[in-house]
């Protein structure tokens, strides 16, 4: 268009001859003109605002944090246990092993679970009433507190055996984990084009066989990022370890007996009159939101190169 | 196999996609017996070994049913949470009746339990919070879907759900070291001078109670009614935005007529969703919300939530009835989070069902 050799003969424009008569507004117009932009800057400011306001806490809590909980973070933090009231140092190297017992526990039995929900929901309940009650009931189920979680948890286990456990706080987390990565899980199905998935029945593969090795392959970037959100989120839970793994101011491996937890740790310390034990409460918390944020951070870096980016 | 000349045609199509496809459908039809099918001989070895494995069904019927099973157990586990609630409440349930939630007389060593004054505490602090978060969640959702540089996006959403993904533990000790301390010295005393007429800000002051514990609970929401409300307005057709504005009207009316109107009822969803994640949250609020029961208009009095008196007092619990009574309230905040989850996910999903998945 632009190489056309014959340019078109524009209205004569610049002495105004062919503008539209547009400037008899009247006053109420102009004011009205005035409002409505005056309203519209008015609120821009105030959204800007009100994000300024919510990332001010975020950037308080992680400041203060770190300033806090890097003074006090030392060696003796990852390789001893509490010392007794009184003494200084001591660590929370228990604490870190109880809290990976637990959630590895929790992992092993709320993944497998919540994945295979997820595949259930997307390959082979399509449309029918019962995953749509599963459906339901999983985002119901995560909206359930966490503490009742515990209380539920203790009811059923710790009371039958007597005794407080990791076990316990196990499948309380296993339970909280299963809905988040249902959801996720099915999410990510859905995103797999069908056309993958007819290949692979075309080729005479079994049905099980497609969704383990082509829907489940093809959703696995999204599929793991669900879990690890799910781990983050489980991983500071305090309310449901309060009346299940108890916590412990010793070393303990066994998993019918009560276990320390990171988050339940950082809670006996920083309700405590001790100043040292403040101390470490930073340190921990410290460690553990460095935890979370390293995985919700690998999971932003490894979910945005999914398999089939804009295939579906 | 015998062959019949049709399929022997179809195959010859098949085979011949190699050749140019202009001579293709010739091809096939003048020499219909073309192609390397229509033998007489044994099986192909292909053939032999996918017959030897059968097809699939045994396996195919139980991978169904472990699935099925694993999605069942979802229900199961809602099921088996309700009804240990309720044996174990059993006792509580039969003494007080539904006096239990009218009587405001909370002593265990007198054995009378009435849980007025956590429902008190928890719905004050439940709904303040969402006074305080609502807007500034709109305001973030708003500015992330409509107004926000294409290059600020995705970090500020990343900084808002690393909000989100911060245990309530250490919340609760930010609430303790520094919100209480700011509540106390500075923010109370303005309060009092400036909002003490209104009687919401009298008595002493000791930096922990309801507003404090507001305050934490709508750092905690926001992040989750922001990012729902977000993904509720990107589910707003871009025509509909398209269409207000192409009659002349500003970015705010655009929005406020275009976006704010179609999704309100997927943001009404989003903010009980947040109302249904406050009314549960146990370890921040019990960390600096005073733990005494009582109920109080000013808004500095110490409280007490349902989720924190369980927190407190459960593994304290002497009796069978002091323990039955606090499961009660466990049995009470699990319904009532059930339902408030109900209400909120049926107007999510009336609004965003059809719309794109998304990784959170």
């Amino acid at each position: 268009m632009s190489t056309d050799p014959t340019p078109i003969e524009a209205p004569a424009d610049d002495n105004g001859f062919m503008r539209p008569p547009m400037d008899f507004q009247t006053r109420r117009m102009r004011w009205n003109s005035m409002r409505r932009h005056a309203v519209n800057h008015l609120v821009t400011g105030l959204a800007l605002l009100s994000t300024l306001l919510v990332i001010a806490p975020l950037v308080a809590i992680l400041a203060y944090l770190i300033y806090k909980g890097a003074s006090s973070l030392n060696m003796a933090f990852f390789t001893q246990i509490p010392a007794p009231v009184g003494e200084p140092g001591g660590g929370m190297a228990n604490a870190i092993l109880g809290s990976g017992i637990i959630l590895a526990l929790a992992s092993s039995m709320g993944i497998p679970v919540g994945i295979a929900a997820g595949v259930y929901l997307a390959e082979y309940g399509r449309g029918r009433m019962l995953a749509m009650a599963v459906r339901f009931t999983a985002d119901v189920l995560n909206g359930v507190p966490s503490i009742v979680m515990g209380i539920a948890i203790y009811s059923l286990i710790v009371m039958r055996q007597m005794h407080f456990s990791a076990f316990s706080g196990g499948v309380a987390l296993a339970i909280m984990m299963v809905p988040t990565i249902t959801r996720t899980t099915e999410e990510m199905l859905a995103t797999v084009p069908h056309a993958v998935r007819e290949a692979a029945l075309g080729l005479g593969v079994p049905k099980w066989r497609t969704v383990v090795s082509v829907s489940l392959r093809t959703a696995s970037p999204g599929i793991i990022t669900g879990c690890m959100l799910a781990f983050a989120r489980v991983a500071g839970e305090t309310a449901p370890l309060l009346f299940t793994a108890f916590g412990n101011q010793f070393w303990s491996y066994k998993l019918n007996e009560p276990i320390a937890a990171l988050p339940l740790q950082i809670y006996i310390y920083a309700i405590s009159p001790y100043d040292e034990w403040h101390r470490l409460a930073w340190a921990g918390s410290l460690v553990l939101i460095l935890m979370i944020m390293m995985s919700v951070t690998l999971v932003r870096i490894y979910a945005g190169r999914g398999a089939l980016k804009g295939a579906s | 196999m015998p062959q019949t000349s049709s399929s022997s045609q179809m195959d010859s199509a098949v085979v011949s996609q190699d050749a140019p496809p202009v001579h293709a459908p010739a091809i096939a039809s003048f020499v219909p017996d073309a192609g390397p099918t229509a033998q007489d001989g044994p099986p192909s070895p292909v053939r032999q070994y996918l017959s030897t494995r059968g097809n699939g069904g045994l396996a195919d019927k139980t991978f169904a049913a472990a699935m099925l099973v694993c999605a069942l157990s979802i229900f199961v586990i809602v099921l088996f949470i309700l009804t240990v609630l309720i044996l174990r409440s059993k006792l509580s349930l039969a003494q007080f009746g539904f006096h239990f939630f009218s009587g405001s007389d909370w002593d265990p060593v007198s054995g009378s339990f009435g849980a007025l004054p956590f429902i008190f505490g928890t719905l004050a602090t439940s709904l303040l919070a969402l006074a305080l978060a609502v807007p500034l969640a709109l305001g973030v959702a708003v500015f992330l879907t409509e107004l926000c540089p294409a290059k600020l996006r995705a970090p500020i959403s990343f900084l808002t759900e690393l909000l989100a993904a911060i245990p309530s533990v250490v919340y609760g000790l930010w609430a303790v070291f520094v919100l209480v301390p700011i509540m106390r010295d500075q923010l109370g005393p303005l309060l009092y001078q400036y909002l003490g007429w209104t009687g919401f800000f009298e008595g002493y002051n000791f930096g922990v109670g309801l507003l404090t514990a507001s305050i934490i609970l709508a750092i905690m929401i926001l992040p989750i009614i922001s990012s729902i409300a977000r993904d509720i307005m990107l589910a707003v057709p871009v025509s509909q935005r398209e269409a207000v504005l192409a009659l002349g009207a500003t970015r705010w009316e655009m929005i406020r007529t275009g976006v704010l109107r179609n999704a309100r009822i997927g943001i009404v969803g989003a903010v009980i969703l947040g109302l249904g994640r406050a009314l549960g949250e146990t370890m921040a609020v019990t960390m600096v919300i005073g733990n005494h029961p009582g109920i109080s208009k000013s808004l500095f009095a110490p409280g007490y939530t349902l989720a924190s008196v369980i927190a407190n007092e459960f593994t304290e619990a002497t009796g069978d009835l002091y323990l039955s009574a606090l499961i009660e309230i466990g049995l009470a905040l699990f319904l009532v989070t059930i339902v408030v989850n109900a209400i909120a996910r049926a107007l999510v999903w009336a609004v965003t069902r059809g719309a794109p998945a998304r990784v959170h």
